[in-house]
């Protein structure tokens, strides 16, 4: 039911891999910790790599809405990698697909970051 | 026409919101629904879930969420309850309006309302009763869509 979260550096870049459910409770506050530490170390290129996230719920999607404006009002960047069919159709009816900077190959996208 | 109904009394917790959602997977799947309808049958329920332990009963613990599921021939009809103040659907800010799409919160509601067939809201003083209808397949007859 929970959340994992690693992070790893590719060329600037801190690539956020998650895997499990981005949910009210334990998934949303991971995802929170996990930007808000990045950000105060001053790592501000974060791409999210959502490819093992199976699920997200109304409150998971508010706390990527969150992740992408704290980013962006510290003067960082924060884009998304990988959605699996279920997140990217939430994000089309919730009309947040455009919104976001989505990404589906690895390396072009850390790349867009320069 | 066979109706099955079962229901269930849960407290206002983070655990409630889980047990229904697989609650609610599970009634789906039993009623012949595809994974993908299950999928968005058990996330109203969550969604609504949600809703009725924190918006509703704002996790106060001498207060009761009652979750309904009933299945007749054409629909899987579930009802979720509250104790709380009763929700003013009229209110409730339309997620996808430009103002409102970067808020980090605000799209329950919406969510049940695409995933469901029919969705009613039901507030009172003494609580809100969230009515949501998924026809089971093969019944276009019912879709909320079909004219009147």
């Amino acid at each position: 039911m929970s959340m994992k979260s690693s992070t790893r550096q590719v060329d600037g870049v801190t690539i956020v891999d998650l895997s499990g459910r981005i949910t009210l409770g334990e998934g949303s506050v991971v995802l929170r910790d996990t930007v808000r530490d990045l950000l105060s170390k001053g790592q501000k290129k974060i791409l999210l790599n959502l490819g093992d996230v199976n699920y997200i719920d109304s409150s998971g999607i508010g706390e990527l809405v969150s992740a992408f404006t704290t980013s962006k009002n510290q003067g960082g960047e924060l884009k998304l990698l990988n959605l699996t069919k279920k997140v990217h159709d939430l994000l089309q009816i919730t009309k947040l697909y455009t919104v976001f900077d989505v990404k589906d190959d690895e390396a072009a996208a850390v790349q867009s970051f320069k | 026409m066979s109706a099955d109904r079962v229901s269930y009394t849960l407290d206002s917790t983070l655990e409630t919101v889980n047990n229904a959602e697989q609650t609610a997977g599970r009634m789906a799947t039993e009623a012949g629904f595809d994974d993908e309808e299950v999928m968005k049958i058990s996330m109203a329920v969550r969604e609504a879930a949600v809703n009725a332990v924190l918006h509703g009963n704002a996790y106060d613990p001498s207060k009761k969420v009652t979750l309904a599921f009933e299945r007749t021939a054409h629909d899987l009809v579930i009802v979720i309850r509250d104790q709380g103040k009763g929700l003013d659907a009229s209110k409730i800010p339309d997620p996808l309006a430009p103002d409102n799409l970067m808020k980090t919160s605000g799209r329950g509601i919406f969510l049940i309302r695409s995933f469901m067939d029919v969705v009613e809201i039901h507030p009172s003083q003494t609580g809100t009763e969230l009515r949501m209808i998924k026809h089971v397949h093969g019944n276009p007859a019912d879709s909320k869509e079909a004219p009147q």
